[in-house]
This record gives C-alpha cells, structure tokens and sequence, in this order.
C-alpha cells in the first residue's frame, strides 16, 4: 500500500510567493518533515477559507493532499495567530528576522523537532513582551547549535588551548574563539570581551528561564549583535534581508518598550 | 532541426516573457495575429507603444497617468484634504467603483516587505510624507493590504504620520460577503468583533 493521499501537520507559516492570480506557494516549518513547500489555492481571494490562516507568522493546523510536484493545502484551522506580535510594528520586525533564519538555514524535508519547537518558543516569547534582544540571541545561539554550527566557546579554535579571562578574538570563519596568539593569523577575527564571552557560554549552554535573567549593558549588547551577525553572515555568505528593516526601525527609534533596549 | 520564419519566432519568443503565457500560448496568439487584418496588428502595436510612451507616473500621487497631475489630483470636485494610501496603482480601479470615496489617492508602489529587503525608503513614502506638510490635509485613510505586508506598511505609516496630529483612518477588517463564519481565522474575526457596529 502507497502512502495515504492526504496527511495533516502543524506548521508555523514562514513564507508566501504569489502563483498566478490567486493561488500562493507557502514555506512552512513542520515538525515531522521540517520546511516544506505547499500550494495554498485561490488564498488571494476576499472570501477564501484559508486566507488568514495561511499568513506568515502563523502556527496552524493544515491538512495536506499529496500533489504531482507540491502537497496542496485542504484545510487549514489557526492554532496560534501571534496577534500580540503582529499588532506591534518592532516585534513584528523581530518575527520575521526569526522566519528568514529559519528560512535560509534549514533545507525542505529535514526533520529537526527541536528547531520547530526551539521556533514555536522564540514567537511566544516575542509575544510576551519579553527582551528581543536576549530573545533573538538565545534563538540565534540554539538554532546554530541544532544545526551543526555551534561556535566553539571554551578552547582556542587554533590551538586549542583553554580560553583565558582576557579579550579574546572571534572568528566567523573558523567557527568559535581564537586565543591572542591565534589571532595574529587571522584577519577576518574580531576582538571579544571577557564579559560578551561570558554572556555567550551561559546562553549557550542555560535554558532560557536563565538566559532571560541576565542583564546586558548597552556597550556589550552591541558587541553581541556584531559578533552574532557576522558569524550568521559568513554562514549564510549572504546579509540577512530582514535586519535592515530592524535597522530601520532602531534609527527611528521605533522600539517597543517592553520588548526592547531598555 | 525545427525552421520557423524569423519575424514568427520573434514574436512567439516575445509573448513568451509575458506572465503566465507558455511556447505554446505563444504560438497561437501568433499565428492568430499572422491571420488577422493588418490593421488589426497595428492597432495592437500601436497600443503597445502607446503604453510606454504615454504613460507615466502623476507627480502628486504617482499613479499611472496620461497626463500630469493625473486627472484625479486635477479634479476640483473631490476632497483634496482626504488621501487614501494604497500599494499600487491597480488599487485604485476598485475603490473607485465602489462610489463611495471622493478623496485624492496617493500609491505607494508596493508594501513594506522586510523579507525581500524593501523598506519604506523603496517606497514613495517619503514624497507622501511632503504632501502632508502644508496642513490642508485632515484625514488619512490607510488602505494598504490587509496581510502582513500591508499591516507593516500601515503599521509604519501610522508611526511617522501621528506627530503631524492628522486623523488616520484604515479601512475595516471583518468578515467579506459571501463567507462562512466557521472558516473564517482568528485575526480576521477578532478584528471583525472589535469592530461590531449597531445593526
């Protein structure tokens, strides 16, 4: 016996691209088949039954028919609509850079449960108006780790010598930290703080009742972002198209207080 | 080896750009053409040609237009203190069917859509914020999308138009005619219930 015509799976929406005139590809995230790609049709439509439910940052219920190239979509039910976050310009931004991580670093058809539940948490955390900026870090810093790019944190990536309490040097290239001596050999490594380092191995390794706790100063929240990025970046070898609308956003200053730098 | 006449194969390969048209679509509007009036042909050249000669966006609110103010921003008998902000020109054939608006539009040529790297400075939202500096302006309408996009969008617009102390306006969200309540998703109908009106 075949497999059956018709399965149904949660998924979080992540992406949709117009087809023809009223039909949408969706990229979604499942936990049992990881990110996929579906047809949802005649979704352009005022009066279409699964319109809303198939909007990116979306957690729905979706009943799948096997098609010839992409399963299409037969039903589709909200679990979570993330209204809190789509009513806010910031944690809306912050939302979809989550969506495009995902997005660009995992493949179609990879299963990988923790990630969709490692996502599914990120966005209610978003929701609960907690700090973006540890929320994103720690989201960052997981997704690495369940895909096989966790930086190296303890021991010198060079020389593997333990790490010393002095400013050490991060290099996106070679995946972790470079002791002072190591360094000297690589030009694309950048300076880290005792203290960004000491942040990065907690929220590495704490869960994230923990992580939330810490407290981040201004000085070592930017280096944070730099250092986070550029190993993202080098990763990807390509910038990440949604931090330019966070960008946008932090220049006018259009950051929600609750969620944001303080 | 398959020879097809030149100017034949150009202009099959020519309809074939065109969105949603395939070789073989192609091939018979050709042949289709090959075996009309010539008039016919020309018409349809000329049109062509008309289209990306004469067409042109309006300065005020950048639309399409054949001439400059478009003939909405010239018309004196609408309410030039109304703009209604939409996404694209097609937007606006819609709204003006329904009758019921007789204030000026201003597009913005696509939406807010951080996942493909556009922000507002892609947009004309820059020039839609000039035309609200000389204070005649009482009422903005936001028409943007009603999906994630277009909420960014309005979401945005809201933010940068609120110091000026102008009235912001979105068109309403709910339930479209013709739907099922039990199909409809949870945005959609809490939006529908906050906005309940007297019956």
């Amino acid at each position: 016996m075949g497999a059956p015509r018709s399965y149904q799976t949660q998924a979080i929406i992540i992406k949709q691209i117009k087809l023809g005139e009223v039909d949408k590809i969706l990229t979604i995230y499942t936990p049992e088949f990881g990110k996929l790609k579906v047809v949802a049709k005649g979704t352009c439509r005022p009066g279409s039954k699964l319109g809303g439910n198939v909007e990116p940052l979306t957690y729905s219920l979706l009943m799948l028919a096997r098609g010839r190239n992409l399963d299409i979509v037969t039903q589709s039910q909200t679990i979570d609509g993330f209204l809190v976050l789509k009513s806010d310009l910031w944690r809306m931004a912050c939302g979809l850079y989550v969506l495009e991580l995902i997005d660009s670093f995992t493949l179609e058809n990879n299963e990988n449960h923790p990630l969709f539940d490692l996502l599914l948490d990120t966005l209610h955390r978003l929701c609960q108006g907690d700090n973006s900026e540890t929320v994103l870090h720690y989201f960052e810093l997981h997704l690495l780790d369940y895909l096989g790019y966790r930086p190296q944190l303890h021991r010198c990536v060079g020389c593997n010598s333990p790490i010393k309490p002095v400013v050490n040097f991060f290099s996106s290239s070679q995946g972790g930290i470079l002791c002072s001596h190591c360094s000297q050999k690589e030009s694309d490594s950048r300076p880290l703080s005792v203290g960004a380092l000491k942040i990065l191995r907690l929220w590495q390794s704490c869960d994230y009742a923990t992580a939330r706790r810490v407290k981040v100063g201004t000085e070592l929240r930017s280096e944070l972002e730099q250092v986070m990025l550029g190993y993202i970046k080098y990763l990807l070898q390509r910038e990440v198209k949604s931090i330019a609308w966070l960008e946008e956003l932090k220049k006018e200053s259009i950051v929600d207080n609750n969620c944001g730098r303080d | 080896m398959v020879t097809t006449v030149e100017p034949v194969a150009k202009l099959v390969e020519a309809f074939n750009k065109l969105p949603g048209i395939g070789p073989k679509s192609a091939q018979r509007l050709t042949y289709y053409l090959l075996g009309r009036p010539e008039e016919e042909a020309k018409a349809l050249a000329e049109a062509i040609l008309a289209l990306k000669e004469k067409i042109r966006l309006c300065s005020v609110c950048f639309n399409i237009t054949d001439c400059d103010p478009c003939r909405i921003c010239q018309d004196r008998e609408r309410d030039h203190a109304k703009i209604c902000v939409v996404e694209r020109p097609s937007d606006i054939p819609p709204l003006e069917r329904t009758g019921k608006y007789n204030g000026v539009y201003h597009v913005l040529h696509g939406p807010i859509s951080p996942a493909q790297g556009i922000g507002p400075g892609e947009l004309k939202a820059k020039e839609f914020l000039s035309r609200l500096q000389d204070g005649s302006v009482t009422e903005v309408i936001l028409a943007t999308n009603p999906n994630l996009e277009g909420e960014t969008t309005a979401m945005y617009l809201r933010r940068i138009i609120l110091p000026l102390g102008i009235r912001i306006t979105r068109l309403a969200r709910g339930l479209p005619f013709g739907a099922d309540l039990e199909y409809a998703d949870d945005m959609t109908l809490s939006q529908a219930l906050e906005d309940r009106q007297e019956f």
